[in-house]
């Protein structure tokens, strides 16, 4: 705990953008066991059990003198899907942006606390803050492709910028489309711009860039909330096959959505962890009165 | 609903005084914008009819006659006022942009307004100030110069390129920063590959209206690079000739020829800054759809 407060408080913005001529040293000085143990985790093949498990130790995170994510103790499983539930401004997503320590982009916002992903703290201050976020990738609302770069060079942006070894890129880069499963559908048209694809398409790009540097987790931020029923369903699919390969930690507003695609579904309320529980039971016999009232619809 | 609610309906009172308000509102407001499209229409078509008589090829590619004598052109000018707003570019373009992705990528709000402030502020120095200023630094003691020139003519651009990059470098959508940023791509190299690639169509008209803006640009020259010699020069360490001072000292000239030329003079560099300007709009546009606007 104190190492990692004294890490955070002496972690301020300008620290979080390291010198780009240092980077390389401190990417390979972060040497989170889990890149190793599974380096071979491509296409559909599964990982080692137990890799990608993520425990947050009394998790608080700021936004100036908002306290937005109440000591939160929690852990993600590996092979799992964990969905997280609440109703807006409960602290859900900043939650799974300390996760990647992208809260801390923020201006004003700091996180204490400890993020342990396989036995090591995120918030560590020997971490290096951009190789966290190759351990731990991120999909977001809106699909963001990058609108100068094709469908493949989006897929392989990943790779290519953090200085993947160039014979590589073009096989992961392909893995990811399969494993995204967008392969079939874009094969023909790789080089045509990113932003031409479907919004459903788009967002399976944008997990396929976030698989291709082979993350151990990967957080959705209400990844569907931007798409229509049938891109959502496709979505949810890959979720089900994805979980093999990679810790998923999905945030929705969508009580159905966490009924289908999770295993364990936790739910928060005004910045606090209110109950963690197998899906099916939180949504059926919760332990919590506020639970049961959310997840029946009388408020949020 | 009865006959009184409807009688309220068409009882129009005020409404019909609020509807002549608003007609005059928008004639008053069409007619200014007319007036803008008529100012340039009549600057231009007027330096076209005045211009267009005497030129000709040989007035482009022809040296400035001497001094009393007719029967020469403005290829010295041109090729002058080429170097020297070249120079200026290679200068100022840089600079700005390398200011604007400070300020909008790495600086914190505290030192970029400040820097935006200060921008603002050299964009409203008066060029002559500029020149003055120049002339103190490079001429003074020493001689006049086409480097002088492009000297002040680089401070002149500097805030115009720096704040355009700005505004532009802005308009990338966040969203792709964070992009990257979640990718564990390091923040130089998502600002080199993915940020200025998505605004470059707007940094390039940035750059090609500060250009146009600094073309004619005339205080600075009179100042730094008006005592010029014969012949075509290209030696930025001498004094350049240039079309703005061209056409500066033929209209300060008695001779009807003189005036002729200094509007055919004209016409070239209002056709450049005008070609520069649509351009530059080209760019804009392709930058825009990019950035999804």
């Amino acid at each position: 705990m104190d190492v990692s407060r004294d890490s955070t408080e002496s972690a301020p913005m300008s620290e979080a953008r390291p010198d780009p001529q240092t980077d390389p040293q401190t990417q390979s000085g972060f040497t989170a066991p889990t890149v190793a143990a599974s380096g071979s985790a491509q296409g559909s093949t599964t990982r080692d059990r137990g890799v990608g498990t993520v425990e947050l130790k009394q998790l608080n995170a700021y936004y100036g003198s908002t306290h937005a994510v109440r000591g939160v103790d929690l852990a993600f499983e590996s092979d799992k899907v964990t969905a997280i539930i609440g109703p807006s401004g409960c602290g859900k997503s900043t939650l799974v942006r300390c996760i990647n320590r992208m809260h801390e982009e923020i201006d004003g916002a700091r996180a204490d606390g400890q993020v342990v992903l396989d036995g090591l703290d995120l918030y560590d201050s020997r971490i290096d803050i951009v190789a966290v976020r190759r351990a731990v990738g991120m999909v977001f609302q809106k699909p963001n492709p990058f609108p100068t770069m094709s469908v493949f060079d989006n897929v392989v942006s990943g790779l290519r910028l953090t200085g993947a070894s160039r014979g590589d890129i073009d096989d992961r880069g392909r893995e990811a489309l399969v494993g995204a499963g967008l392969w079939e559908e874009v094969k023909d048209r790789l080089k045509a711009p990113g932003v031409g694809l479907s919004g459903g398409q788009q967002q399976r790009l944008c997990i396929a860039r976030a698989l291709a540097v082979e993350p151990e987790v990967l957080l959705m931020d209400e990844p569907c909330s931007a798409l229509d029923p049938v891109a959502t369903l496709k979505i949810e699919e890959l979720i089900g096959e994805l979980k093999q390969r990679v810790t998923i930690v999905i945030v929705t507003h969508n009580m159905q959505q966490a009924a289908r695609v999770a295993d364990t579904t936790v739910f928060m309320l005004d910045g606090e962890l209110i109950e963690v529980g197998p899906t099916d039971k939180l949504f059926t016999t919760p332990d919590d009165s506020r639970t049961e009232q959310y997840v029946t619809g009388k408020f949020g | 609903m009865s006959a009184d609610q409807h009688a309220l309906l068409l009882d129009r009172g005020n409404l019909k005084r609020r509807n002549r308000f608003n007609k005059a509102v928008e004639v008053v407001s069409t007619v200014a914008a007319v007036l803008a499209v008529a100012v340039l229409v009549i600057v231009v078509g007027s330096v076209f009819l005045k211009g267009v008589g005497a030129l000709s090829l040989h007035f482009l590619t022809t040296p400035t006659a001497l001094f009393g004598e007719s029967g020469g052109g403005i290829s010295n000018a041109i090729v002058g006022s080429a170097i020297i707003v070249a120079i200026a570019s290679v200068i100022a373009i840089p600079i700005g942009i390398l200011i604007a992705i400070y300020t909008t990528e790495f600086a914190p709000p505290s030192i970029a307004h400040p820097v935006r402030f200060v921008l603002d502020i050299l964009n409203g120095v008066p060029t002559i100030i500029t020149g003055i200023f120049v002339f103190g630094l490079l001429v003074e003691g020493n001689h006049q110069s086409g480097f002088a020139a492009s000297v002040a003519l680089a401070i002149v651009m500097l805030p115009i390129v720096a704040r355009t990059a700005q505004e532009v470098l802005t308009l990338v959508p966040s969203t792709l920063k964070e992009a990257a940023n979640a990718l564990g791509i390091a923040p130089w190299r998502s600002t080199v590959r993915i940020t200025i690639p998505t605004a470059a169509g707007g940094l390039i008209t940035g750059s090609l209206l500060a250009v146009a803006r600094v073309a004619g640009e005339t205080a600075p020259i009179i100042l730094l690079s008006s005592i010029v010699s014969q012949g075509v020069l290209t030696d930025p360490g001498e004094p350049l000739a240039s079309i703005p001072y061209f056409i500066f000292q033929s209209s300060e000239s008695p001779s009807a020829t003189a005036h002729t030329e200094a509007w055919a003079a004209a016409l070239v560099l209002i056709a450049f800054v005008l070609v520069l300007n649509v351009v530059a709009r080209a760019f804009y546009a392709r930058s825009r759809k990019r950035m999804g606007a």
